[in-house]
């Protein structure tokens, strides 16, 4: 028999904020981008629920410029756990004229999906979004609550925040407004990791080693393989043996240089790194305040 | 891994958010872009030193002000433990924000100014650790390095605090004095040359040394009823498991064990942690239990040890930290939510308010502003299942809504 003491403590406390979305609101969803927290997220779901199914719906914001892997891996996925998907797209909204593509070197869809979220939101009335975003990823986002309230405008007032305590969870809201949720806020990039080992989860391909088409800018290491990444023509395609450790938007996130072909190397690699994941994240180096400003217009 | 959750406390420029930026980067936790990043504003805004608070004031209102308004949380870890640190604001008017960080946390540093002493917001935040019973303080002397490393300036901070210890009504509490200069890096991280009258250990060598599990009162099972699951599958068709964390002590197959509100009689017959039944449930493990017998259980129900019963009751008392810009007054409605019951409450008697300062409380008090702290009594109604916050942490605490605005707006501790 196993004594449940040894089990993370940041495992029960994630299963605990679980339970507490599925009873206080009426129309969650579980914000489902395919990379590894969010699928972090769905064990930890059905952990909660089980033997019951997850009883919301995933949804996934596609910006149409993801890697392939992760949406063949996200596909499987929801066929083989029986979950209910819903794929809202970012190029609706463009054809829509509700956002305006960025053009130029430093173009990214990453800030469209913002529009298409909060539309989806309305469209659904979803009144709870589970998110898989973690305080240690960056320093707005180490502000956040666990249950974060935003306006009707999906805006997220960061001076203005309600006080979280103990692990109460106070989620009151009116009509109109919504509440996003974030499970692992308290989990960092090796916690993740280090679950996603101990529960053998799989995870999309593009998380390990392999032979990629790449170039360089600014010292980061970008995919060739696709056209939605903008490249010059004296940038150089060359085959590096690379993984990503983050995998948002493929016109903004690059990969880095690694032999780590197994989840073991890669939790021993992301031990021994000296780059935070985030720096290998285009968006955030837009600004000191890249995150804030994003967050303060409803991006999760 | 152990996690241990760490709050700080201390007055605006005192160091809380350099201590921090010092712990991460002796314990080489900066990531060489973050650190990075620090080296390029720091110089930016023309600091001779590395401005480590950059590393955790995340917002933007923050670093305009030079100052931290909100709780930002931060990870780093060692070979042996990881360590959550809620980074809290000093100023007065954020008061709540530190009661918010220090709520959850299981240890909390102090931090003086060598050069100012025992200030008046040393005796409110120690006062805040006290009302939530906070066993481990440590409290760091900081800025050595301003003060010439004096060892007899250490030992008057020393007596003054010590002081104020005697004021506190919660004794159980160990208290470790710590003299630092987070921003040299003295007795952070590293054993300074500078204090060689100081044979003690450094700020990370105690946190190393601290026993998390012991911290949390241990108190006796509660199991609030935070979810029922009904799969109704055709393997599960009858299954009926109560979803719920354990609060205090630990629960196992075949404890005999009371439900209430309805006070009626059953056993546990599994325990499910995911898809193993285990024999015994932990406190702070997220669990489902089945009950032998079909009893009518919902959100907000707790089962509870047969020989162990909480108080039942419709009214209490507790000590408030009041927390909205809206007063609170006698004859006002709130929600309260104990755990994950919510309850309709009303503030029947504002005893008094309790200066935070230790220098006494204020009888005939009308109504309570932002930042106040008063004992108060609440009518509900319907009852609720509690112990008092000196023996129950989880139990004996709840928080205040308000109806209108949806709020939280104050935090309780049972008396």
């Amino acid at each position: 028999m196993i004594d449940t003491s040894n089990i993370n403590p940041l495992e029960n406390e994630a299963i605990y904020i679980m339970r507490e979305v599925a009873a206080q609101f009426e129309k969650p969803v579980l914000l489902f981008s395919g990379g590894k927290d969010s699928i972090t997220l769905v064990r930890l779901a059905q952990k909660a629920f089980y033997p019951a199914k997850i009883p919301f719906p995933l949804m996934h914001i596609d910006t149409g410029h993801n890697f392939p892997e992760t949406i063949e891996f996200r596909d499987r996925l929801v066929k083989e756990l029986g979950l209910e998907l819903i794929v809202r797209d970012v190029q609706d909204s463009i054809d829509e004229g509700k956002v305006k593509e960025e053009s130029g070197r430093y173009a990214s869809r990453n800030q469209l999906q913002t529009t298409t979220l909060l539309d989806a939101i309305e469209e659904f009335k979803f009144d709870a979004c589970i998110g898989g975003a973690r305080r240690d990823e960056e320093k707005a986002r180490a502000k956040e609550r666990i249950f974060s309230v935003r306006d009707d405008f999906g805006q997220w007032d960061e001076k203005n925040q309600r006080p979280e305590l103990f692990d109460m969870l106070n989620g009151q809201i009116e009509l109109g407004q919504n509440v996003r949720v974030f499970p692992i806020s308290n989990w960092t990039e090796l916690d993740v990791w280090s679950y996603i080992q101990k529960e053998n989860i799989e995870i999309p391909s593009i998380y390990f080693a392999h032979t990629r088409a790449t170039f360089l800018r600014d010292g980061l290491i970008w995919s060739a393989d696709d056209a939605v990444v903008y490249r010059d023509e004296e940038e150089e395609v060359v085959d590096r043996i690379v993984r990503f450790r983050t995998v948002g938007d493929m016109s903004c996130t690059a990969a880095v240089l690694s032999e780590a072909a197994d989840i073991s190397s890669v939790v021993q690699e992301i031990r021994e790194s000296s780059i935070s994941e985030r720096g290998a994240r285009i968006d955030d180096k837009r600004s000191e305040a890249a995150m804030e400003k994003r967050k303060q217009q409803g991006y999760f | 891994m152990d996690v241990l959750k760490i709050a700080t406390a201390g007055s605006v420029d005192d160091g809380k958010s350099t201590l921090i930026g010092r712990l991460l980067y002796d314990t080489k936790s900066l990531t060489t872009d973050k650190l990075e990043a620090i080296e390029k504003k720091s110089k930016q805004l023309g600091y001779d030193y590395l401005d480590f608070s950059l590393a955790t004031d995340g917002l933007v209102a923050e670093r305009e002000q030079g100052i931290t308004i909100d709780v930002a949380h931060i990870y780093f870890s060692t070979a042996a433990k990881s360590y959550i640190i809620a980074d809290t604001p000093g100023h007065v008017e954020y008061t709540r924000n530190m009661v918010t960080g220090a709520s959850t946390s299981q240890v909390a540093i102090v931090l003086i100014d060598a050069r100012k002493g025992v200030i008046e917001q040393t005796n409110r935040h120690f006062f805040i650790n006290n009302l939530l019973r906070i066993k481990t303080v440590i409290v760091a002397i900081n800025k050595m390095d301003l003060v010439d490393f004096s060892e007899e300036r250490y030992n008057e901070i020393k007596a003054d605090f010590e002081a104020l210890m005697s004021k506190r009504d919660y004794q159980d509490q160990s208290i470790t004095f710590i003299p630092v200069s987070a921003l040299k890096g003295d007795n952070v991280v590293n054993k300074s040359d500078n204090t060689p009258w100081y044979s003690g250990e450094t700020l990370l060598e105690h946190l190393e040394t601290i026993d998390q599990k012991d911290v949390f009162n241990a108190g006796t099972p509660r199991f609030p009823v935070q979810y029922v699951i009904r799969p109704k599958t055709e393997d599960y068709h009858d299954f009926r498991g109560y979803a719920g964390k354990v609060y205090g002590g630990e629960l196992s197959v075949g404890d005999d064990v009371v439900i209430l509100p309805s006070q009626t009689k059953s056993k546990i017959k599994e325990i499910h942690f995911y898809d193993q039944k285990v024999q015994t449930a932990s406190r702070r493990s997220s669990v489902l239990i089945t009950l032998e017998d079909d009893v009518n259980i919902s959100r907000g129900d707790m089962i509870v040890k047969a020989n162990d019963l909480p108080i039942i009751d419709k009214q209490f008392t507790a000590t408030i930290s009041w927390m909205d810009s809206q007063n609170l007054t006698a004859g006002n409605k709130y929600v309260i939510q104990h755990g994950v019951n919510k309850v309709l409450a009303k503030v029947d008697t504002i005893h008094h308010k309790i200066n935070p300062d230790y220098s006494g409380i204020e009888e005939s008090i009308a109504g309570l502003g932002m930042n106040d702290i008063a004992t108060v009594t609440f009518k509900l109604n319907k009852p609720v299942f509690y112990d008092a916050f000196k023996d129950h942490r989880t139990n004996g605490s709840f928080i205040i809504i308000d109806t209108k605005s949806n709020n939280t707006v104050g935090a309780g501790f049972i008396q």
